[in-house]
């Protein structure tokens, strides 16, 4: 994909998160940069624990209890989020601006009142000026026409437990999308879903956000996810980022060590099992420099003493490395 | 592939299911309806499908977790499916089961070498020195440390409770292990050391697997044999590579395609993904369960159910169109699948 003129629409420079702990304080993100720009799908990937969801929870600044923004800085349109009081925040960015699909359809909505009840709240809350008086019936009914929700009236007086696990992710993600935000972040919207089910919201989700200029943060643990869905791709792992490019470069020909290591240790139909040495490290007493260098086969000296800068090793193919793989032929 | 270690026939598990207030009328859960396959010795069999499809079902039916409604279960040529107190703890030893979430299924008050000792403690008259060797050997087996069997469940990372788990079975030497979900929930790194450990050690105590997942790369990777289950039955079984390579039963056909992968783009894909959601086991669709989401559906499957029955390959298949099937599917492409 060639680099586009697209303008950044989220630009998080160098954030560094710690959440104090009984145990002692666990360093989430370290210095990690990401940027969305403008209709762009972004996928984040890593293991558990790589902070891909403490990413996406200062962005909207709802950290767990214990969490504190150390440093760093995001942008959403040129404004300073971390910069924004509680109430402003509220009253513009969440939910409005930038909305969230969760990981798990099961929890997210109020039991005791039915879907139509919480989605016409949500409008009223966050749909713009004219809903504050009266609901728009129409738009969502057409919203949830095009999530695929069939015959809306009778549905809107059900409550959340008469849905299956996909519909209430479909139901998820048209209130996601009712507010008419400009980005949405998607927290392993299909993790808890099988892989049939899981095909048909990947493929609605991209459907609907194509042509609306919205642009989605996708957070995933599967590779083969983040590869049908992305155009751009950031790999994380224990706090840092170490790679961001487009998609099809990334896994062809992926340049930071961590990640080829991890695209080799996917189940393959020849049989063959390669696994990465060693285990993901303490984020309390976190490995100096680059976090992956004791699993790293090609560290060097200086690797566990400086933590490296981006380098750009092809057009908008950022790694964090100091010996990134050379480019295959 | 060798003899048969287990021959399952005609098994099926009804629950109850929901019933009204005020009738006496039960409903009930068609779990598994009619499940017939062999096992053969050495041979690591992939039971895949979606959840509630009855994999796990299946894999506590064979066990005796569960008692069968109707059907048998042969293990080394004995039936085993209605035996009963000392006769069912001497097979139990034979069969082993690791269970889908080893966080939840070690005792959480339980030190490490008090879980691992308990099945030598219940199956064996082992001394206490001779349980602590045995415990020790197969700790190292799975690749922990002695240091490892003072602690309790909690402080283990998800990999580790892996190798519990499996360290607890093996100390019994079972000759049938039923791998329930052994890697759901991992991250991929961590999934590719525990499946490198359950090769290494099928081939070092020369085990026999039962592999329920629903993670099919993974099936495909590690499976001889797979059969995949819809709603309470199993609609194709065979040859993991055949099977993979040339489906043939519509189900298998979407399911096979919706797997995530590397490459692929959501937008590209020719195939559609499956409409709809399995159906209510309390009231299956009457002929093949399958035809209201089917894409190939002809009159007939709505009335008469396809038996299981083998094709050209010797994989067996439920559905009335694999006698011709190059015909009927190139023809009509999913065009009935609307999303």
């Amino acid at each position: 994909m060639a680099p586009n003129p697209k303008e950044t629409l989220l630009d998080v420079t160098n954030l560094t998160v710690h959440f104090h702990t009984d145990r002692g304080v666990v360093q989430a993100l370290d210095g990690a940069d990401l940027r969305v720009k403008k209709g762009e799908v972004v996928g984040l990937i890593g293991e558990s624990g790589c902070g891909k969801t403490t990413m996406a929870r200062s962005v909207l600044r709802v950290l767990p209890p214990g969490g504190r923004l150390v440093s760093g800085s995001i942008l959403f349109k040129g404004q300073d989020l971390l910069a924004l009081g509680e109430g402003e925040l509220n009253r513009a960015i969440r939910g409005k601006r930038i909305t969230l699909v969760p990981q798990d359809p099961f929890n997210s909505f109020n039991p005791v009142f039915s879907i139509g009840t919480q989605i016409r709240d949500l409008l009223k809350w966050k749909g713009g000026e004219e809903s504050k008086t009266r609901v728009d019936e129409e738009r969502i009914w057409e919203m949830l026409n095009q999530v695929q929700i069939p015959s809306p009236g009778s549905q809107l007086k059900k409550y959340p437990h008469q849905f299956s696990g996909g519909q209430r992710q479909r139901l998820m993600i048209a209130m996601a999308l009712l507010p008419h935000p400009d980005l949405v972040i998607a927290d392993e919207p299909t993790t808890a879903l099988d892989v049939t089910v899981e095909a048909q919201i990947l493929r609605l989700m991209k459907s609907l956000v194509r042509g609306r200029e919205i642009s989605v943060l996708f957070i995933t643990h599967d590779l083969g996810v983040a590869s049908e869905v992305c155009e751009r791709i950031g790999v994380m792992y224990a706090g840092q980022d170490m790679e961001t490019g487009p998609a099809e470069s990334l896994f062809s020909d992926p340049r930071h060590p961590y990640t080829s290591e991890l695209l080799a240790s996917l189940p393959n139909p020849e049989g063959t099992i390669r696994d990465i040495p060693g285990d993901v490290p303490s984020l309390i007493r976190p490995p100096g420099g680059c976090r992956f260098h004791p699993r790293c086969p090609q560290a060097k000296g200086n690797c566990s003493r400086e933590k490296p800068e981006r380098i750009e090793v092809s057009p908008d193919h950022w790694v964090r490395c100091f010996y990134p793989r050379t480019k295959s032929a | 592939m060798g003899m048969p270690i287990l021959e399952i026939k005609g098994l099926k598990r009804y629950f109850h299911g929901s019933s009204d207030l005020f009738s006496k009328k039960v409903r009930w859960v068609r779990a598994l309806d009619g499940v017939s396959l062999d096992v053969c010795k050495g041979e690591t069999f992939g039971l895949v499908g979606e959840s509630g499809c009855g994999k796990s079902t299946l894999g506590k039916t064979i066990l005796g977790i569960y008692r069968p409604t109707e059907g048998s279960v042969v293990f080394k040529g004995n039936e085993i499916s209605h035996l009963q107190g000392h006769e069912a703890k001497k097979i139990r030893k034979n069969i082993q089961y690791v269970y889908q979430d080893p966080g939840a299924s070690l005792d959480p008050y339980w030190k490490v070498g008090k879980i691992l000792s308990e099945p030598l403690v219940i199956h064996t008259s082992l001394s206490k020195e001779e349980i602590r060797k045995n415990v020790r050997k197969m700790l190292d087996d799975v690749g922990l440390r002695e240091e490892h069997l003072s602690l309790y469940p909690h402080e283990f990372s998800g990999g580790q409770q892996r190798r519990l788990g499996l360290a607890r079975i093996l100390c019994l030497n079972p000759s049938l292990v039923i791998l329930d979900e052994p890697t759901s929930g991992l991250d991929v790194s961590v999934q590719a050391t525990i499946l490198k450990l359950f090769i290494e050690i099928k081939a070092r105590f020369d085990l026999t697997y039962i592999f329920i997942s629903h993670n099919l790369s993974v099936v495909r990777m590690m499976c001889n044999r797979v059969a995949v289950m819809y709603a309470g039955k199993i609609v194709e079984m065979g040859d993991t590579r055949e099977i993979f390579g040339n489906p043939m039963h519509p189900y298998t056909k979407v399911l096979l395609a919706a797997i995530p992968e590397i490459g692929k783009k959501v937008e590209q894909q020719r195939e559609m993904p499956l409409s709809g959601e399995p159906p209510n086991p309390e009231n299956f669709p009457t002929g093949c369960r399958f035809w209201p989401r089917c894409g190939f559906k002809l009159a007939l499957c709505e009335s008469v159910e396809p038996p299981l029955e083998s094709a050209a390959d010797g994989r067996k298949v439920a559905c009335h169109l694999h006698k011709n099937p190059p015909v009927l599917i190139t023809s009509s492409k999913c065009s009935s699948i609307d999303l």
